[in-house]
């Protein structure tokens, strides 16, 4: 494939994926995302990799829950709804310790909801949708390339952290085609090594005795000593995280900001066209645009807020959830403006911006 | 004197957790048994369900995994896509397999998945305490049936064996019991033969035990056998359902 | 010449063995295993013709058959 190529959002996360060396997905068909498990029906099996589309979401984390067993790198993904039906599967992963990576191409909600972009599903993904203590990594694009990049990040970081790595797209990015360089694929030797680096504890070929194992991929645990310990082990894993992985955007971001935004993904690119009009009007404007919704970036809001900046606005396409982790990292010191849009309408940059010069 | 039979090496030494006088032990060691003498322990991973057998994975000495209940088929459909050079197998209960799992091990014998499932009945929820089962029979009184199963209100049990064998795909599905010790001698011609296709790559293949659970009865074990044979061998008919290794032999 | 013998550490008392030995030579110990089961032992060795019925019928793998 040319280096540079013009490709749908869905398109690139697939074909990043397949050059990071995952060789294993499972998905179930679902609107705005079907491009992406076309296109893995069409490509996987020309690298030699699986592909099944399986009977459900539900069939299809689970699935995943078994490749990631084996220490595979192994993907799916799906839309709302279907992400929904993923919670249980996800929580379990996260119980066992096992590397994943799930893709959610977010749709207007709540239940069968319509196909346009959104964002309702910030809570679902950043406070964990299953049940139990648990987290994921959440990564938000904002652009067809950047969504193309997550792909081998997310591989990195699942296999380094043993988590759920979960990119959270939407209608918008996933649909639209923009142009995209893609990372040299890896080598079959590179995908070898990768399948070898978990064998300390995922399911391979045995030996008998003296060298024989038993490595059981399992999240139940009676003893609940034993299962405070295990949870207690997630937390330090991601008390790690939150202190290394954190990634934003800091966009026009200055001493003179009169006001400072905070967006992701759809809604942050807004907000740039936003704020590029106010700047020709000589208004300076910042924006924050986490990258990491978990771990969230709490000290780059902070320390873009401390400087002379009287108002913060933060601006979504849901009724309003990453506000509260907005809220949490000023310390409640100001009201945080808010300008949302739900069932999948999107503001316009004009909308955006009459907004911001009414709070001026 | 010479040892001629005593714990298999595919089980590891481990008390099992199972009520005395439970066949869950059993269909266990014949399963064990087979992959011994088919050489399969290091080549070979399992699926444990939710039910009484949930701690399964600390019995069967190879690498095991505990899926979300129901969900076996769907975990081992992604272990053996992920390691064709392996053997998958899973373990499931009624409510595991028939219930929740529905969806699960339809779809995955209709892709012919290359692994075997081994699949005990035993017509009533063990672990949670006696519940109802798919496969609790007409009148059987449970904890959620206390006036006994009303099948025109809710049905009747389901056969796992003859629904599976309506699919193109499934090589091998028998319905074996455990009810005396002749039946299970002939049980384990079954789980060996399952397991030797499984070996040979043959494709999906599926054994249901037609199983005793003497504390949810309230039963005696040896009672519990009786009971069985009385009301269960005659909606769940013993026998082979699809053996495509016939046809192919006939060719 | 045979031989069965019961692992009390597995045994649960549960008495499938003793009904499916054909020579009838099983009964439960009165001695206790750690959980307090009466496990099985075999009175009469000389009689056992190691078919193995017992050990196919035990629900817990606690039997050995030599023979």
């Amino acid at each position: 494939m040319a280096d540079k190529v013009l490709m749908k959002g869905n398109e690139a996360i697939a074909e990043a994926a397949l050059r990071a060396g995952c060789r294993l997905y499972f998905a179930y068909p679902i609107t705005p995302q079907s491009e992406l498990i076309e296109y893995m029906s069409k490509m996987m099996p020309k690298v030699g990799g699986t592909f099944v589309q399986s009977e459900s979401e539900i069939a299809a984390i689970n699935m995943v829950y078994g490749a990631s067993g084996c220490g595979k790198r192994v993907m799916t993904s799906s839309s709302s709804p279907g992400i929904s039906l993923k919670q249980e599967g996800i929580s379990y992963i996260s119980g066992a310790s096992l590397p994943a990576v799930v893709v959610n191409v977010v749709r207007g909600g709540p239940g069968l909801g319509d196909i346009q972009p959104a964002q309702g599903d910030y809570y679902q993904a950043t406070r964990g949708g299953g049940h139990g203590d648990y987290r994921n990594i959440v990564l938000a694009p904002s652009t067809v390339q950047e969504f193309a990049d997550m792909a081998p990040l997310a591989f990195d970081l699942a296999d380094k952290y043993r988590i759920v790595v979960l990119i959270l797209s939407d209608g918008l990015i996933g649909q639209m085609m923009e142009p995209v360089e893609f990372q040299p694929a890896k080598t079959e030797e590179e995908i070898e090594k990768l399948g070898k680096q978990h064998e300390s504890w995922c399911m391979h070929p045995n030996e008998d005795e003296p060298n024989h194992h038993h490595h059981i991929i399992n999240s139940l645990e009676l003893d609940p000593n034993v299962l405070s310990d295990l949870v207690l082990n997630l937390e330090k894993k991601y008390i790690e995280i939150e202190k290394t992985e954190i990634r934003f955007e800091e966009y026009n971001i200055s001493p003179d900001n009169e006001i400072l935004c905070v967006a992701y993904g759809t809604a942050a690119r807004i907000t740039k066209s936003a704020i590029e009009e106010l700047k020709k009007e000589g208004k300076s404007i910042g924006l924050i645009r986490p990258i990491t919704l978990w771990p969230f970036p709490t000290e780059a809001i902070k320390q873009a807020f401390n400087q002379n900046v009287k108002k913060i606005l933060t601006l979504e396409l849901n009724l309003g959830q990453m506000i509260d982790d907005v809220r949490l990292a000023i310390e409640g010191k100001v009201p945080v403006d808010f300008i949302g849009r739900v069932g999948g309408l999107v503001f316009s940059p004009e909308e955006v911006k009459t907004k911001i010069e009414e709070i001026l | 004197m010479e040892i001629i039979a005593t714990r298999p090496k595919s089980l590891t030494k481990a008390q099992f957790t199972y009520c005395p006088g439970c066949t869950h032990g059993i269909s266990h060691r014949l399963i064990a048994e087979a992959m011994d003498e088919l050489g399969m322990r290091n080549k070979t991973m399992g699926v444990c369900p939710v039910g009484c057998s949930v701690l399964a994975y600390n019995f069967f000495d190879c690498d095991m995994a505990e899926a979300a209940h129901g969900r076996a088929p769907a975990l081992a459909t992604g272990m053996k896509r992920a390691r064709p050079d392996m053997h998958v197998f899973t373990y499931q209960g009624d409510g595991d397999l028939l219930a929740i799992g529905t969806a699960e091990i339809v779809h995955a014998a209709n892709r012919g998945e290359h692994f075997s499932v081994f699949f005990v009945n035993n017509a009533i929820y063990g672990m949670t305490g006696g519940q109802m089962a798919p496969t609790t029979l007409p009148g059987m009184k449970t904890t959620t049936s206390p006036y006994g199963r009303d099948e025109k209100d809710i049905g009747y049990p389901i056969r796992a064996c003859e629904l599976l064998a309506t699919l193109e795909a499934p090589y091998y599905i028998e319905r074996v019991s455990l009810l005396s010790p002749q039946h299970v001698i002939k049980a384990k011609k079954a789980v060996y033969k399952a397991l030797k296709f499984n070996k040979e790559e043959r494709g999906f293949t599926f054994i249901e035990f037609v199983s005793t659970c003497p504390t949810n009865w309230g039963f005696e074990p040896m009672k519990a056998f009786e009971w069985a044979k009385e009301n269960m061998l005659p909606f769940f008919k013993l026998g082979v359902f699809k053996d495509k290794s016939i046809e192919e032999e006939g060719k | 010449m045979a031989r069965m013998t019961v692992d009390p550490f597995y045994c649960k008392g549960c008495g499938l063995c003793i009904e499916a030995c054909p020579k009838k030579i099983i009964r439960l110990s009165d001695k206790f295993n750690e959980k307090g089961y009466h496990y099985a032992e075999c009175f009469d060795q000389e009689s056992c013709i190691a078919c193995k019925l017992c050990y196919t019928f035990c629900p817990d793998v606690a039997i050995t058959v030599e023979k």
